[in-house]
């Protein structure tokens, strides 16, 4: 059901209270103490909440709101909540980071830009139109651009900065001329009616190929696609390792939202029977799948093979989420809802796992000052609960039980396997083979080799809590895994397609 | 379920006690060396305790294998039950155990070995907390591997044994043990992944009726994997002797085949074995090793027929080539432990062959050859230990006449050595007889060829039980105190079971006579009838 403009402000309640708080979060740093970061913190994690109330109070709605130009369904509610669950995570970790004392003063900023980052990618999950799309891919662009280099004093987060300013300008200019093309071609800029425009047919293959291909460039910058990756690994570096975790997870799964509901919606023949396997008549004798398969072998074995070498832990974690970022598109070559499904599950265990990691790495950089995995030597015996956190974390990247990682594999291989992709399943089975070993490598520091220095360092309370608090669902979602599993499948419907 | 204690099955106790042990082992404050050393144990007899109760209470006349109704101590619940959305069906993962006549004999040896490892690792000087909760980490993934009936179970269960693994060689291991622990877990998980793919393909080929609603849905359950009635007859694995039906059978025997180890993946082994602490090393030749093969005859062989009936040969010659290669490569060793590992490999070649032959005296040679392998090895993984204990280093050549310094120690590894070489009334005579006679009716000449093995068996371990104990007594060895109590607590029982088994193997091989004979019967008849229907 289409909603008139008045109508459609109500479905956009949260968008609106995290627009709201951006501002408050903004402001507080003319009230109170300048250097405080607790006002700020605690302005933006208030927004979160009152804004995921609204969020779960939107669970089942299935509308599109602003004629056509957002849409409000399951589909962007999962990701919704998983965006709302790494703010407000994120916005903790903040709170602890040392590398962010630096910029004392601008905490209110740093915080309003969590907000705006997110509200984009609430966007980016919702949109259902071109324009649309592309102005949400700005919002959270844009944001990030400047929490990437918000530690300014550092030289290497001025480079971050620039080069992803640089990237992202370029990407996103190829996005906005395959947009432009998908325009000319169809006079259409709403995914719906750009649908029925395609099924008529009548439209020249080969220049929207091209069209598909740029608006690829653009979305497989975001994900950290091979070759669209360049960028990720300094930028991951050079970051402050909170944004660093943000961007992995936040920015990452609203690219992948954005892909997924852009190539569902426009593209698949929601005629066919089954649904999943309708591909335009437009692209009979040229499966663009198989484009998209292509990218994702070249972005799990890529990211692998170079993380083999990182010495860096965030690099290395950044060459991670290039290669995670290969697995998670191998749900999407089969563009069935079970692969969908699967992508949405493995999400819900990239968030846990990824921040997880993130979160430890964080830890030891404020304790121990480093970032070099041979100084994690002996952490096993120096901080053995943060060493035992990184391990269930570590693991579960790699997919072995009893992690969650390891069920958010093993649907998206089911999808796979389900839908005769076997090749591509044994590309991606190689590759977790691969992976083991640099994150072993990590294991093997904190555990197999003896610290030069045996002193104890232990860590308070609070960061002990919110450590158990990421491990537990890390392992009991393997346990039982079935209602992550229900919200999943419920989640592919997205408006008017299941 | 008449089998229970406090409301809890026999198969849920002994899989998961080590894992309650490992939760006190946690909860003892650090220093407390000796509580955590004990509670293991505890935890470890307790099973084993459980282990003879499932024995005594086992009913011999039962065969299992592909019959539900010829399972014991079944325990069945639902674990993950999500009535999906339509497109996605019905998910289902049963928590399913059960044994059998071909898991018995495992759940008693690993019941045995694991307590004989706390023993082994009653010397363990540092971080014997995290030493010991990992071990029975380690202990639970064993056992539930062979009780598993479900293969999401199974393979859950398989996996888990590779985190504590890698950490009990990577940390308590010999000077090499970074290198040797990262290539058993890479090599292992390599072997992992195939079985999951497989085990995706089978979900996705096999439907069955739901019990509850009516409906058809796909199932996990092994049982039902065995049945080809339940293959869809379009789907990938669907059918019989068609191309990936091939493809599956080799992935799945890639997967067990590394953990046997078979030539050419055997490469792992003796890196691992030689690098691991002594019950480590006792653990993995003794339980570890015998998983693959319990895959081969569990999973690969009923599931397959058709495709085992065509590898047989195949499977027989690489049999064949573990026997003798093995062999040589221990002959040719100077590191006692290394000669051990590579020992592991010929015996467990004579597994390979046993059941390769798929008749009734092949595959129960087989079994009770795993079992004997189990058993023998961990002893002479024991010998090596009680020795490098002492004396720091594994040379054979550097010892000599210890007979005269050892004599109880001479003893035991005499009994090892003769158990090893199948010497008429120990054990092994008795499983590498019936194992050869049996590949004997169906491949004579890779049987003939493969009983050089049993000469060049004689040849190496002679040779090392000369070097090391008959001759000259070095000076430097003249102060070597003899076994200790502690250490004949864990060769008794080990000795006992070798001459027991040697003189009256028929208390193993009664219980699993029926299992075994209708396993043949079922994967020669399922195999050869629906080919020639084909």
């Amino acid at each position: 059901m289409s909603q008139t403009i008045y109508q459609s402000f109500g479905y956009i309640l949260p968008e609106t209270i995290l627009s709201v708080f951006f501002v408050l979060t903004l402001l507080t740093s003319i009230v109170g103490k300048r250097r405080s970061k607790y006002l700020p913190a605690y302005m933006a994690l208030l927004g979160f909440v009152i804004a995921g109330i609204f969020v779960l109070n939107q669970m089942g709605t299935d509308e599109l709101v602003f004629s056509g130009m957002y849409a409000v369904d399951p589909f962007s509610w999962f990701f919704k909540v998983i965006f709302l669950v790494a703010g407000i995570l994120i916005i903790l970790f903040s709170l602890q980071s040392r590398e962010l004392e630096a910029t004392a003063t601008k905490y209110a900023e740093y915080f309003s830009l969590i907000i705006s980052l997110t509200i984009g990618a609430f966007f980016m999950a919702g949109a259902t139109n071109l324009l649309m799309m592309y102005l949400s891919l700005e919002l959270v662009s844009i944001s990030s651009y400047i929490l990437s280099g918000f530690t300014k004093e550092s030289a290497r987060a001025d480079e971050a900065s620039l080069k992803y300013v640089i990237y992202g300008a370029f990407s996103s200019g190829l996005m906005l001329y395959g947009i432009s093309l998908l325009y000319g071609l169809t006079g259409e800029t709403n995914l719906y009616a750009f649908n029925q425009t395609l099924a008529i047919g009548g439209i020249q293959r080969i220049t929207i190929l091209i069209a598909v291909v740029l608006i690829l460039a653009g979305l497989g910058y975001k994900i950290s696609a091979v070759p669209f990756h360049f960028w990720t690994p300094d930028v991951y570096e050079g970051a402050p390792i909170t944004v660093t975790a943000f961007l992995s997870v936040t920015s990452k799964a609203a690219g992948f939202a954005m892909l997924m509901r852009f190539f569902k919606i426009g593209f698949i023949d929601v005629g066919a029977q089954p649904v999943v396997a309708g591909m335009w008549e437009i692209f009979k004798g040229f499966r663009w799948t198989d484009i998209i398969a292509a990218l994702s072998v070249l972005t799990m074995t890529i990211g692998n093979l170079v993380a083999l070498w990182q010495t860096n832990i965030k690099r290395l974690l950044a060459y991670s989420s290039i290669a995670h970022a290969g697995y998670i598109l191998m749900g999407f070559v089969t563009l069935s809802n079970f692969g969908m499904s699967a992508m949405l599950m493995y999400f819900v265990a990239y968030l846990l796992m990824n921040l997880g990691a993130f979160y430890v790495v964080m830890l030891v950089a404020n304790k121990y000052h480093t970032e070099n995995i041979e100084d994690y030597k002996g952490l096993g015996y120096r901080s053995p609960y943060v060493a035992f956190a990184l391990t269930v974390f570590l693991f579960s990247l790699t997919g072995i039980p009893p992690t969650f990682g390891f069920i958010g594999k093993f649907y998206l291989f089911a999808a796979l396997i389900h839908t005769n992709y076997i090749w591509l399943a044994i590309v991606g089975v190689i590759n977790s083979v691969i992976s083991l070993y640099y994150y072993l490598n990590i294991a093997r520091n904190m555990y197999l080799r003896q610290p030069s220095e045996t002193s104890r360092i232990s860590f308070d309370f609070g960061t002990n809590l919110l450590m158990t608090l990421l491990i537990v669902p890390n392992i009991l979602l393997m346990l039982y895994f079935s209602p992550v599993l229900a919200w999943a499948q419920n989640s592919v419907t997205m408006f008017g397609i299941r | 379920m008449q089998y229970q204690f406090l409301g809890i099955g026999f198969l849920t106790w002994i899989t998961f006690l080590p894992i309650l042990g490992m939760v006190v082992v946690l909860l003892i404050p650090r220093g407390n060396a000796n509580a955590m050393k004990w509670i293991a144990l505890g935890a470890t007899i307790l099973q084993l305790v459980f282990a003879v109760l499932i024995w005594i209470n086992f009913n011999p006349s039962l065969s299992g294998i592909n019959d539900p109704s010829g399972f014991q101590f079944i325990e069945k619940t639902r674990w993950i039950d999500l009535q999906g959305v339509g497109w996605f069906g019905h998910v289902v993962v049963d928590y399913f155990l059960g044994i059998d006549g071909l898991s018995l004999p495992m759940v008693i040896l690993t019941a045995i070995i694991s307590f004989v490892g706390v023993i082994a690792s009653w010397n363990i000087n540092k971080a014997q907390k995290g030493y010991f909760a990992l071990y029975l980490l380690l202990d639970t993934g064993m056992m539930g591997v062979f009780v598993a009936l479900d293969m999401f179970l199974f393979y859950v269960f398989w996996e888990i044994m590779l985190l504590p693994m890698y950490f009990l060689i990577g940390i308590w291991g010999g000077p090499r043990r970074e290198y040797a622990a990262i290539k058993f877990f890479l090599y292992t998980l390599l072997g992992s992944v195939l079985i999951l793919l497989v085990m995706l393909g089978l979900y996705f080929s096999v439907s069955v009726k739901d019990p509850t609603t009516g409906q058809m849905m796909h199932t996990f359950n092994l049982l039902d994997f065995m049945n080809p009635k339940n293959f869809d007859p379009h789907s990938l694995l669907g059918g019989l002797g068609t191309y990936w039906r091939d493809v599956a059978f080799i992935a799945l025997f890639i997967g067990f085949a590394i953990k046997v180890p078979v030539f050419p993946f055997h490469t792992w082994l003796p890196d691992a074995h030689v690098e691991a602490p002594t019950a480590i090393s006792v653990i993995l030749a003794g339980v570890l090793l015998k998983m693959g093969t319990y895959g081969f005859l569990r999973i690969s062989f009923p599931i397959f027929p058709d495709a085992m009936l065509k590898f047989a040969f195949p499977l027989a010659v690489l049999g064949f080539i573990n026997i003798v290669y093995g062999a040589l490569c221990a002959m040719a060793q100077t590191d006692f432990k290394k000669m051990i590992a590579y020992s592991s490999i010929s015996h467990m070649g004579v597994v390979l062959l046993g059941i390769a032959a798929l008749n009734t005296q092949g595959v129960a040679g087989g079994v009770l050859q795993m079992f004997n392998h189990g058993i023998v090895t961990a002893m002479l993984f024991l010998v090596v230990g009680v020795i490098y204990d002492r004396a720091h280093t594994r040379d054979m050549s550097a010892f000599g006449g210890l007979a005269t310094q050892m004599p109880i120690y001479t003893g035991v590894m005499t009994v090892a050595f003769f158990a090893a070489i199948g010497l008429p009334g120990l054990s092994e005579f008795v499983s590498e007889l019936l194992s050869y006679l049996g590949a004997f009716q169906s491949f004579q000449w890779v049987a003939i060829f493969s009983s050089i093995g049993i000469v060049l068996t004689a040849g190496y371990m002679l040779l090392a039980l000369q070097r090391v104990f008959l001759g000259q007594l070095p000076d430097k060895w003249k102060g070597l105190p003899d076994v200790t109590g502690r250490e004949l607590v864990a060769f008794v029982p080990l000795m006992a079971i070798v001459i027991l088994l040697g003189i009256f193997p028929s208390i193993l091989l009664h219980p699993m006579n029926a299992s075994l004979n209708h396993l043949v019967e079922f994967v020669q008849k399922a195999g050869s009838g629906l080919m020639a229907a084909k």
